[in-house]
């Protein structure tokens, strides 16, 4: 059972009170991008047997979307933080580094 | 206007802990930012209650205030001041940015009441309700089975619960037959 600390409202919330949101930090391509960044967008997601980045919503709870670091082999949770944030914050990434030397995850190490 | 009923008209279902419906509270959502001190003090105004921390519950009698969201409040009042009392806020909070609404008649209050009130709950919740780790006053919005509800310990053998309306038969014989099952012992 995956067991998420949601940062919003603080509680250790199970799956089965959360609803999955697929991959984090996509950059939105809207009017004015070209075919091939938007086709990236729309369809083109990491999907790795490891470190994975992901959004998340408190839906039993207290409604609000926050994002996860965790791994999709393990279900080791390496932390969750809040949804304002471009790209994970570095201690999310140091505890990652910590466990899994030499990860990546599409751009981000 | 015709008489407004409650979910299970009071229904009770006696025994070691008993599962009882609240019959008609005063609800109201109240959303908006919840450090502003307008808001703060119109809440208490109403309410008598201070406001409460994250995940906390500050209840008494009808009458309280349950942390939902971090910009949730829910404003529990008598059934019958809920129409004064969304008035109330809203001509204290007129001009800023919030949402307030009446759902007393959208939601069911159902108490839990026994010595192993925690265990009926636990059993149903995918919630940590250890002793160390939820206590009276404490507030959580989860599900009880399939259906949403929140639920908060007044004191230490009585747990409130709240759900939609719809789904209040379905919680409350949930709540039954989880009374009904006994205790497991798994807290003592």
């Amino acid at each position: 059972m995956l067991i998420l600390h949601c940062p919003c409202c603080g509680v250790d919330a199970d799956e089965t009170d959360l609803h999955a949101g697929g991959q984090a930090h996509l950059k939105r391509e809207g009017p004015g991008s070209t075919d091939d960044d938007f086709e990236d967008y729309l369809f083109m997601r990491e999907n790795p047997k490891g470190v994975h980045f992901e959004r998340w919503r408190h839906a039993y709870g207290c409604g609000k979307w926050f994002l996860a670091a965790r791994c999709t082999n393990t279900l080791e949770v390496f932390g969750t933080y809040p949804a304002q944030t471009l790209e994970p914050p570095q201690d999310i990434k140091d505890k990652i580094t910590a466990k899994r030397p030499g990860w990546s995850w599409g751009n981000v190490q | 206007m015709s008489d407004a009923v409650s979910a299970l008209q009071g229904k009770v279902a006696p025994g070691e802990v008993t599962i009882r419906e609240a019959g008609l509270r005063g609800m109201i959502i109240l959303r908006g930012d919840l450090s502003d001190k307008k808001l703060r003090k119109v809440c208490t105004s109403l309410t008598g209650a201070k406001m409460p921390d994250q995940g906390k519950a500050h209840c008494e009698g009808d009458k309280g205030l349950c942390w939902m969201s971090p910009d949730e409040v829910l404003v529990l009042v008598p059934y019958s001041q809920a129409v004064d009392a969304l008035a109330k806020i809203d001509a204290a909070l007129g001009g800023t940015h919030y949402l307030a609404e009446n759902v007393s008649d959208a939601r069911a209050v159902i108490f839990v009441e026994g010595t192993f009130a925690r265990e009926v709950i636990a059993k149903l919740a995918p919630a940590d309700l250890h002793p160390d780790s939820f206590k009276p006053g404490d507030f959580r919005r989860t599900r009880l089975g399939q259906v949403a509800a929140a639920f908060w310990m007044r004191d230490a053998d009585t747990f409130e619960v709240i759900c939609f309306r719809s789904v209040a038969g379905y919680a409350f014989d949930l709540l039954v037959a989880s009374a009904k099952a006994g205790a497991v012992g798994h807290f003592s």
